[in-house]
């Protein structure tokens, strides 16, 4: 066995090193990609060219006359076949009590096109090059129809579904807008902000890929796919898509290189690969190439909004009012419809006692690619909304933006906290988290610190961020009533081998995160056996019991919890058995470091011995199983609710309007931690992707052709790392009252909190009331030369 | 088809390759070396990083035919069975890796840039590294391996 990293301990709390890391370092990691399958063929997606089309033929003949050409599929083959509509699987209702608008979104299109790189046909080859050829060769006949692809404008152009009047997919709210309008017209100051918040495209490093493979003497197909949820995808293939029984399609999701939403969904491609695979009885596998990732994987944000806080004379919040326009792209995506919702407006209360919220939030359709969650989903829109109008309130009224965000934080003592906005927050502490960043970022010499720029030329300027977020979605019951379609609890199996080693079944896939170490982590800790002893398995549907997957920075509150009460099973049974075997009473076996003891007494049976009694029942207490092996599934009670402070300053040159990025901090409340070295990665990485959002990642659809412009690494501006500086991260901790282990969630908070802050900070330096992200050095200047 | 020799990871490899085939799909489809990774189609994220005659090179930018007689190093011939090199070593010590995907380019990227200059500052690596992109660490654990597998490898 390979050195798998130097354990010093490996519990709860250490830093150890991942377990992931020998494979991936020596290029043995395997992706999806990388594996090959005998017979295999290789399928090219026919795309369409246009925004929005009519299409009036296919002409496949000359392509199926093409070397290596195994067949060509269209819609109508799908039409044929019965093939079903993807989906959506959270039905939001709207103000007038109707469910959302659903159009159908076939895996191919048959009648119409309705975005750039839609799918219209699919050619499957014996080897990439010959499809990638003959796909050249396959004749579509267009009528092209008017584009709509602004978000801002949607609701007023050119109609994309008859089933959608307008463009309106829902027209929804929260909260109640007569009080809303009152608590406004009493405040001593309204200030009003209209934001705009970023289309931006997820990309992975992993582009998609997938490979469908049918078993004609089984019956069962089996989907490898860049997945973060494998259930869910069979969920949604067998039971909506393709009509398979569950028990008849495996979902394999092996290493995969990041997600950050873009691979929970269900999409065209993997739904093609499994349904042409029994067609032509090969396996058939598709892989992204880049340009089609950025046509076709689904992207986030896309909100424009226009937004008045009032303030009494003291400078308390009265009242918050949210109107928003939310992009859903062409179709509805896997959980689109829930994000600028139920994962938005639900956080527009952030830190702070605002008594009365309203939003409303118009979702339209465009002819652009399905808008869905993006690392932080819908939370990051919230952050950026509240943090950018309490920053612009503080300004407007001349007084210091960390005092008036001080003046309307939730204390300490009001938790449990009933939010305007249907949550209820269990802990927190954000001044805590407040003044520790300030302290760390010197925030009184930051007057000093910005004269000495002034004197060299440079505009600086300072940036807070104080967010929350829900994550650890969510309480089925919550969600349920909220229009999901399914339960997001999840499972976990936690099985002893006779010999000690111990296997750890997880729903939460993992795809950068680090679970096979953070769960090894938690149930060493927990069974007190060495961490080198626990093999975390996830990502097969075929050996994980069930699961909901990885999102939400649900992985370590749902799924963890799920461990920890999986192993407080197996902990009970290994009571019976140790009972019986110290002759003494189930009731005074006591548990503790990897021992079973008879309380008062020194008598007592190691875990391995219990585990070998189960195994090896040859003295076995009467009416106990044998084997040790246990279920269980964690349905949370609440969503957990991290939150914490993020400070960027920045310095400007004012001849190009560069903004340089000179010192951050980050200070966040995840709860207890695992690993604290994996926590940080995390935050180190969302902050990067939110720092991206802000300077240099904007998405851009040609207004006249839906074209999108920004197609490649060449346009769309992915943060490198001379755009990017180190990062100082520390935090505080509140635990969360309600999961096992007190944990909250970490993987999103960085995203979700970086925009208010580099954007509060750029608009510090400039004196502008808004720039818009992402802050380009062409927007910084003219900002600085309309406001000097 | 051009017949191509090379030295692939200390072994020689030979046979035909057609002219279009590109080094990185050579060395994924036809010597099955799947760490080298394609992330991107306009040369611009690194994840295909490999050595040719000790330079890093972008293995989507070269055909397999100009490799002909060169000594090429993927990611699986850096470590020495199962001793990491240092430069692996370092980054697994310092988290330089999440999803593990553009690992493999940022690796064999770091190993030259670093090569003979163990003191090198943090602008130096992170302007070195502009043609690698990461989208989950953010970069500062990929900048702190590197300064560490710059020291670790002495130069």
């Amino acid at each position: 066995m390979p050195d798998t990293g130097t354990i010093t301990s490996g519990g709860i709390g250490d830093a150890v090193q991942r377990k992931e890391d020998f494979r991936f370092l020596t290029g043995r990691g395997t992706y999806t990609d990388d594996i090959n399958r005998m017979g295999q063929t290789y399928a090219v997606f026919v795309r369409s060219p246009h925004a929005h089309a009519k299409i009036r033929s296919v002409d496949t003949s000359a392509a199926s006359q093409a070397s290596g050409v195994v067949s060509i599929l269209t819609g109508a083959d799908m039409v044929a076949d019965e093939v079903g509509s993807l989906i959506c699987g959270w039905n939001v209702v709207d103000r007038h009590g109707e469910g959302h608008k659903a159009p159908p979104h076939p895996p191919l299109a048959h009648d119409t096109v309705k975005h750039v790189g839609d799918q219209v046909a699919v050619v499957i080859a014996e080897t990439l090059s010959e499809a990638q050829a003959a796909a050249e060769l396959v004749e579509v006949d267009y009528e092209v129809l008017a584009a709509n692809v602004d978000t801002g404008s949607a609701l007023s152009g050119p109609e994309i579904h008859p089933e959608a009047p307008s463009n309106l997919c829902y027209d929804w709210i929260l909260g109640e807008e007569a009080d809303v309008d009152k608590a406004l017209a009493n405040s001593a100051h309204v200030t009003e902000l209209d934001i705009i918040n970023n289309r931006l495209v997820p990309n992975p490093m992993e582009p998609r890929a997938a490979i469908g493979e049918y078993d004609m003497a089984t019956g069962e197909y089996t989907c490898f796919s860049t997945s973060q949820n494998p259930h869910v995808l069979r969920l949604i293939l067998c039971a909506f898509v393709l009509g398979i029984p569950e028990t008849k399609l495996k979902v394999i999701a092996p290493d995969v290189g990041g997600g950050f939403g873009s691979k929970i969904f269900c999409y065209a491609e993997e739904t093609t690969c499994v349904w042409a695979s029994k067609k032509i009885g090969r396996p058939v596998k598709w892989t992204s190439t880049r340009s089609e990732a950025f046509l076709t994987d689904a992207h986030g944000r896309d909100h424009v909004s226009h937004v008045k806080l009032g303030l009494d004379a003291n400078g308390k919040f009265t009242a918050l009012k949210v109107e928003t326009i939310a992009n859903m792209g062409a179709y509805l995506s896997t959980f689109a419809s829930s994000v600028p919702t139920y994962l938005y407006a639900t956080l527009l209360a952030g830190q702070y006692t605002t008594p009365v919220i309203f939003c409303n939030t118009k979702a339209v359709f465009t002819n652009t690619v399905a808008v869905d969650a993006y690392r932080g989903a819908g939370r990051p829109e919230a952050t950026f909304v509240v943090e950018r109008i309490v920053e612009t309130a503080a300004r407007e009224l001349g007084v210091d933006p960390a005092e008036l965000r001080r003046k309307n934080f939730i204390q300490p003592d009001q938790f449990p906290y009933d939010t305007p906005v249907a949550l209820t927050y269990d802990t927190g502490n954000y001044e805590a988290s407040l003044d520790k960043a300030m302290g760390m970022i010197d925030y009184a010499g930051f007057p000093a610190r910005r004269a000495k720029s002034e004197a060299n030329g440079k505009k600086r300027g300072l940036g807070i961020s104080a967010y929350i977020e829900a994550c650890g979605i969510a309480p089925s019951a919550v969600v349920g009533s909220l229009g999901a379609g399914v339960g997001l609890w999840e499972s976990a199996q936690v099985r002893f081998n006779a010999t000690g080693s111990v296997s750890v079944f997880t729903g939460s896939h993992s795809h950068g995160q680090g679970h096979e170490t953070a769960f090894a982590q938690l149930a060493a800790t927990k069974l007190g056996i060495p961490f080198e002893n626990v093999e975390v398995v996830h990502g097969d549907t075929s050996k994980v019991p069930m699961g909901m997957g990885t999102y939400g920075s649900r992985s370590l509150a749902v799924g963890g919890s799920a461990i920890d009460r999986a192993c407080d099973k197996i902990i009970e049974k290994g009571k019976k058995v140790a009972a019986h075997l110290l002759e003494a009473a189930v009731e005074d076996i006591e548990f503790a470091d990897g021992n079973f003891t008879v309380a008062g007494t020194d008598k007592s049976k190691a875990m391995e011995e219990i585990v070998f009694a189960a195994y090896v029942p040859h003295d076995y207490p009467e009416g106990v199983e044998p084997g040790m092996d246990e279920t269980a599934f964690y349905d949370p009670g609440n969503f957990t609710y991290p939150a914490g402070t993020h400070i960027a300053e920045v310095e400007i040159d004012e001849a190009t309007g560069v903004t340089e990025i000179v010192d951050w901090v980050a200070v966040d409340d995840f709860g207890n931690v695992i690993n604290p070295m994996i926590v940080e990665g995390q935050v180190h990485g969302g902050i990067a992707q939110g720092v991206g959002q802000a300077l240099l990642e904007g998405t851009v659809y040609d207004k006249d052709s839906g074209q999108l412009v920004t197609g490649s690494y060449m346009d769309y501006c992915m943060p490198r790392a001379d755009d990017l500086p180190s990062f100082r991260v520390d935090m505080t901790t509140t635990a969360c009252t309600h999961n096992p282990l007190g944990v909250k969630g970490c993987g999103e908070a960085g995203a979700i909190a970086a925009p208010a802050a580099l954007i509060n900070a750029i608009t510090d330096a400039t004196g502008a009331v808004t720039v818009e992200m992402p802050a380009t050095p062409e927007r910084v200047w003219r900002a600085l030369q309309e406001n000097n | 088809m051009p017949s191509i020799s090379l030295t692939l990871n200390g072994r020689s490899v030979s046979g035909e390759v057609e002219t279009k085939t590109l080094l990185v799909d050579y060395i994924r489809e036809n010597q099955k070396l799947t760490g080298t990774h394609v992330g991107c189609d306009t040369s611009q994220c690194g994840s295909c990083v490999v050595h040719v005659d000790g330079k890093s090179v972008k293995s989507c930018t070269m055909l397999a035919v100009q490799v002909d007689g060169s000594e090429v190093t993927t990611i699986e011939g850096l470590a020495t069975g199962e001793e990491l090199h240092p430069m692996q070593e370092a980054f697994r010590q310092n988290h330089g890796l999440q999803c593990g995907f553009c690992t493999p380019g940022m690796v064999m990227s770091a190993v030259d840039l670093v090569a003979g200059n163990p003191d090198i500052s943090e602008t130096e690596i992170r302007e070195g590294l502009e043609g690698n992109i990461c989208r989950c660490t953010g970069y500062h654990n990929i900048v702190k391996s590197v300064q560490a597998g710059a020291k670790a490898m002495g130069g």
